[in-house]
Parts: C-alpha cells; structure tokens; sequence
C-alpha cells in the first residue's frame, strides 16, 4: 500500500477525455516520476491529487484518507506540498518574510488570529526559517525582496518553503522547465540531498529525461491520459511502448 | 517599548507629540494677522483630522495590506454614528457607552457585509461594498425612517429631543455629550499668548488619545504574524492557499477590524457633535478615505493619517477663501492684474477646492505613487545623502548577484 494510491480517475473537459482511468499507487519515501509527452494529462492528475481540479470518478487515498472534496489548504495541512512550474512566491515580501510563511502554517493550522504578537519574537519560527534557508545556500540573501531574485533563486525558495512544512509528499510541477543547464544541476544535486536527507517522497512530473534519470526510483509514462506502463528507470529507457508514445508510429 | 521596535517606538512618540500639541502646531500665525485663516488649530477641525485619522488607519487595515479596496466604508462610519446618537437617546450623554456600541455595532454590520463581499476579489468586491453602502445609505436616508419605524430620522438626521427617555440621565449632568460629566465641546484652556490664542478642548483630547491607542493597535498588527499573512494575501493568494493557509478568515477579519475602525470614528463624530445623518454613509464619503489612505500612503503606518489631515485641512482652509479675500491678496497688483489674477484662482478656492485636491491627488499619484509618506522618505534621502559622494545607481529589478550561485 503506497503511501498515495490513485484509483480508476476519470476527468473530462468537455469532449476531451484528460484522464481516462488513471492507476497509480507512489511508495513510501521514494522518488516516483511521471513523465509523458505534451497533452498526456500529467498537470490534470496533478491538479486532481491537490485540490485544484475533481475527478469526475475515481479516488485518491492520501495516507489511507481521501482528499477528493478538499480545499487546497486542507490537504496542505495532509502533509502534502507542491512546487509549480514557474514558481510561486510571495513577491512583494522578503526572502525571509516567505520563509516565516509557512512556518506559521505549520504550527498554527489554516487560520489563527496573532495580531499582537510580533513576528521577530517569534524566536523558534525565525531559526526555523534561517535553518532552512541555510540548507538551501541562501542565508545570504535572506533580506532581499523575493521578486528580485534570480529564477533559479525563487525556485530554490520556493522548494525550501515545501521543506519548512516538513511535508510527508512533495509534488514538483517540471521543477527544472526553462532553467539553464547548471540551475537544472543545481536542482538535481537539491533533489537528491532532499531524497537522502529526509523521510520523504517526492512525485515529479518532468520532460527533461536527464532530471528524470537520475533521480526516480519508479517512472511512469502517461500518454494521452492513462498510464502507458510503469517500471523502475532502467528498463522505462528500452521500452518500445515508451519509444512510441514519444517518437510516433515510424520509430 | 510596549512590544515595538525602536523605530516603531519612535515613530509613536513623534505621533503622540504632534497630536497632543496639536493646538500649538496648527496655529502657527497671530489671531489678527491677514495667515490667520490658515490656522487650523481650532476644535472642530482638530477633531475632525483624528476621527477621520482613526478612520483611515482603519481602511488601511483592509486595503494596505490585503490590497482589498472598498468603496463602501462610510456605511460603517454612519452606522457607527447611528448607533452612537442612539445610545445618547436611550441611555444618557455620556459618550462611553455610545462608543462601545459604534464600535460593536459597526463590527456587526461588517461581518454581514464582509462575508458576503468577500466572495469575490478585485473590481466585484470594490462593486459589492459599494452597493451595500448605497443600500445603507438608501436604507437610512428613506425606507428606515417612517412614522411606524423611525430609526434614522431620514432627512433631518437622528438627533436627541427633550422628551428621549435617557434612562441613566441625572440631573448636574451637562446636557451635551460629556465623559463623566466632563462636556465634550468644552475646552479646559485658553491660552493667549501675545498676538496667539490656543484653544485646548476636551473633546479634541479624548479623540486623539483614542487616535494614540488605535494607532498603537495597528503597529501591532502590522508587526504581527496576522500582519504578515494579510501583506501574503495581496501578494499571492495561490501561494498562500497551497501552503496550508485559508485566505478567507484572514482577509474577513481584516474587513471586521477595519470596519470596526470606521465605526470608533462614527461614534467619536456623533460623540463630538450628537447628530447622525445619512449623507455620512453616501459614496463620496467612503471614496474620500480611499483618497486619504492612497494620499498618505497605502500600506504605511503613518500614512492615511497624513493623508486625512491633509484633506480635511483642504476641505475647511481652502473652501473658506472666496473672492474678497483673493481680491486682498492680490491688492497689490494695477486693477486690471488683479481682477485677472482673482478670475484665474477662484475656480480653484472656496467652491472649487475640490479641482485643488484633485490636482493634487494627481500629482502625488504620478510624481509619488507610495503616497506624502514616499515623498518624506525621498527628501530624507537627499538632505541625508548630501554632501556624500553619490550612491551606486540601485535598480531592483536588476540587482546584481552577490554570489554566482551557478557554480556552485
């Protein structure tokens, strides 16, 4: 039993068919891609299993409890967190002030009213932050406005606010798509520091097959919405099955 | 001090000064000299540039941190003030328990309006409020006040009558709105000093030490953990929902507090003068601290407090300059001169002070977009930068890499 177990999901938008009985069970403290070409259906499941979009039929157990029905916040406070595509980040806030963030939101839940506390005496959660931040290589910038930061910065921020929530799943969004070749290293060496480093699974959707290659235990391809197979790295690379998915009919 | 920073400490202490020297600072000229009609420093005004202060700190609540902009918060100030006068009909003068009531009311009437505005975001919820307001004012001004049910005493204004019940009234009690029989319009000094008179009134004092603890509270917040969430709510509201967070509490108790701010100044409005009319909760007063708190600064502390000062001193100085008083002006000058000079400033006084304001507003607005509080800050910058050698051109949105984190 893994630790999400996606079961028979549908999802149509209108005559198109997005997911089509979408199988996918993600073990405990692993790294699990799912790769596919372009309109395979990788963002939808991935807005099903946070909240952003409803299956039409199926389930998703996170943990053994299912989050269909359930607000983006909730199933944050589940334990799990996502990473998108260009990273989201409070801008107009310090690095910092992104960092205390979700350190409030673990602690505190969805809503607590502290307006007469102040946020710097908020000692445990301001080590907390510079912990982590730490971790990340990025004490040095830690008053800087967000939106100033570089790409490759503001997605290393973003990961290290996922990280500061202690998430039991983390979700990445194409976390490398239109990096340069050393940030996408970067992110790889981050990835993997975070694989070995701490109890957590990680599900990654991706298009770069480097990124994929060298970090998943188990990959698997969707293509035009439902899984095409899943294996572990090695032999997803011989697959003819995966070759036609990609490459058309003619390879 | 008091749990805040030392420069939010200082910033208090300076705020403090100002307000409660007020009387001196605001009438800068002699009694009989041709300035004395800049002189601001009389009660009515005075009062005036606190209430509409605690106001506007109020609004900045809602729309400098949560971005927020309702166009309907005079509904909160008129019920504020509604709430008050009843409290002075039923009760007595005493203007304690007609405060508390504004105020409790007016965080009521923000829950019902809040919850169902705060639906939507941007432009509808701006609409939203703005309807709701209209419908209290249509609400108070008409429908509210019939010889069956008269709440709001429509046109004429809810005021006190001799035949109210006034319950806990008793006699020795002034028959004005007092504090513990401490009459509001009052003063407890007049001072003349050589050519200058300052006035030093009761009901100016307990406004601004009320403005001081408000104040107080939303440098708090501000600071606050609540604070920060509201500045994440303008700044990412996705974000913020994928990080576990629930905007809507957030931004709904954001709506309350600000609300409850315009109802203090409601009360503290019928407090000063007990008469509560519709026209208070009319569209334009709720733009005018949209106004005041952009003026100022949104998002700052010390802002929309600048900036209700500096609408209110426009609205009562520069209204009160008519033609006689430009013809003296320009006295000086060859017949012809000064009859053009007075055609050519007269539609910007008197009547016209509002084409002044808005000329003004534009220029803050293009010239200055963080508000009067931007333009301190960059005039600091220049008389602290003087005689230095330059500083490097800084441009944020190129701000050069401290560490070339490529090749790490």
């Amino acid at each position: 039993m893994g630790i999400l177990e996606v079961k028979g999901v549908n999802k149509r938008f209108g005559g198109l068919q997005a997911l089509g009985d979408v199988n996918l069970s993600v073990a405990e403290n692993t790294v699990h891609a799912i790769i596919g070409p372009n309109g395979a259906g990788k963002s939808t499941l991935l807005n099903c299993l946070v909240g952003k979009l409803i299956p039409d039929t199926g389930s998703v157990m996170f943990d053994g409890q299912s989050v269909l029905g359930r607000t983006p916040y909730e199933i944050n406070q589940m334990g799990i967190s996502r990473v998108f595509q260009t990273p989201e980040i409070f801008g107009d806030l310090t690095v910092f002030e992104n960092m205390v963030i979700p350190a409030f939101a673990k602690r505190d839940g969805s809503f607590r009213m502290h307006a007469f506390e102040s946020v710097l005496n908020e000692k445990e959660i301001c080590e907390r932050a510079e912990q982590l931040l730490e971790e990340v290589n990025m004490q040095d910038k830690i008053g800087m406005h967000s939106a100033s930061l570089s790409r490759g910065d503001k997605r290393r921020l973003e990961m290290a606010m996922c990280l500061l929530q202690e998430p039991r799943l983390l979700l990445l969004d194409e976390p490398t798509a239109g990096m340069a070749r050393a940030d996408t290293n970067n992110t790889i060496d981050l990835l993997k520091e975070i694989k070995e480093q701490r109890d957590i699974t990680i599900c990654i959707i991706e298009h770069d097959m480097h990124v994929v290659f060298s970090l998943a235990d188990r990959i698997t391809v969707l293509a035009q919405g439902t899984p095409l197979v899943e294996d572990a790295p090695e032999n997803i690379r011989g697959n003819p099955k995966v070759r036609e998915a990609y490459l058309g009919e003619a390879a | 001090m008091l749990g805040l920073n030392k420069k939010d400490t200082s910033l208090l202490i300076v705020v403090a000064i100002l307000a409660l020297a007020a009387p001196f600072l605001l009438n800068p000229f002699p009694t009989n000299s041709a300035m004395a009609q800049f002189n601001a420093g009389y009660p009515d005004l005075m009062q005036r540039f606190v209430i509409f202060g605690i106001f506007a700190i109020g609004f900045n609540i809602l729309f400098g941190l949560t971005g927020y902009l309702s166009f309907g918060h005079a509904a909160f100030l008129g019920v504020g003030s509604y709430a008050a006068v009843w409290m002075f009909k039923l009760l007595s003068y005493n203007v304690v328990p007609a405060i508390a009531l504004s105020v409790v009311v007016a965080g009521i009437f923000s829950v019902l309006i809040g919850y169902v505005s705060l639906r939507r975001s941007g432009i509808y919820f701006s609409i939203l409020t703005l309807a709701f307001a209209q419908m209290s004012f249509a609400l108070a001004y008409s429908v509210l006040s019939n010889p069956k049910f008269n709440l709001t005493n429509g046109e004429t204004g809810l005021q006190v009558y001799a035949d109210d019940p006034q319950i806990l009234h008793r006699d020795g009690l002034p028959d004005v709105p007092h504090l513990f029989g401490w009459a509001m319009r009052d003063n407890f000094l007049e001072l003349k000093l050589g050519g200058w008179e300052f006035t030093f009134n009761n009901g100016y004092y307990l406004c601004a030490l009320i403005m001081l603890v408000v104040f107080y509270l939303s440098i708090r917040l501000f600071r606050s953990p609540f604070g920060l969430m509201l500045r994440a709510v303008k700044s990412n509201q996705n974000r913020l929902n994928y990080t576990g967070l629930n905007p809507k509490p957030y931004t709904l108790a954001a709506f309350i507090i600000s609300g409850m701010y315009a109802g203090l100044a409601g009360g503290l409005l019928a407090a000063m003068d007990p008469l509560a009319g519709a026209e208070r909760m009319q569209w334009t007063a709720s733009g005018e601290v949209v106004l005041m708190t952009i003026l100022g600064g949104a998002g700052t502390l010390i802002g929309p407090v600048l900036g209700a000062g500096f609408i209110k001193y426009f609205e009562n100085i520069f209204s009160k300059i008519n033609d006689n008083v430009l013809h003296q002006w320009f006295a000086f000058m060859p017949d012809g001169m000064e009859d053009f000079m007075v055609f050519i400033v007269h539609p910007f006084v008197g009547k016209g002070w509002h084409l002044t304001l808005g000329i003004l507003f534009m220029l803050v607005v293009t010239f200055l977009p963080g508000g009067l509080v931007e333009g301190g800050q960059r005039l600091l910058n220049v008389i602290r930068n003087r005689g230095r050698k330059p500083a490097d051109p800084k441009d944020p949105e190129h701000h050069p890499k401290e560490t070339p984190h490529v090749a790490e």
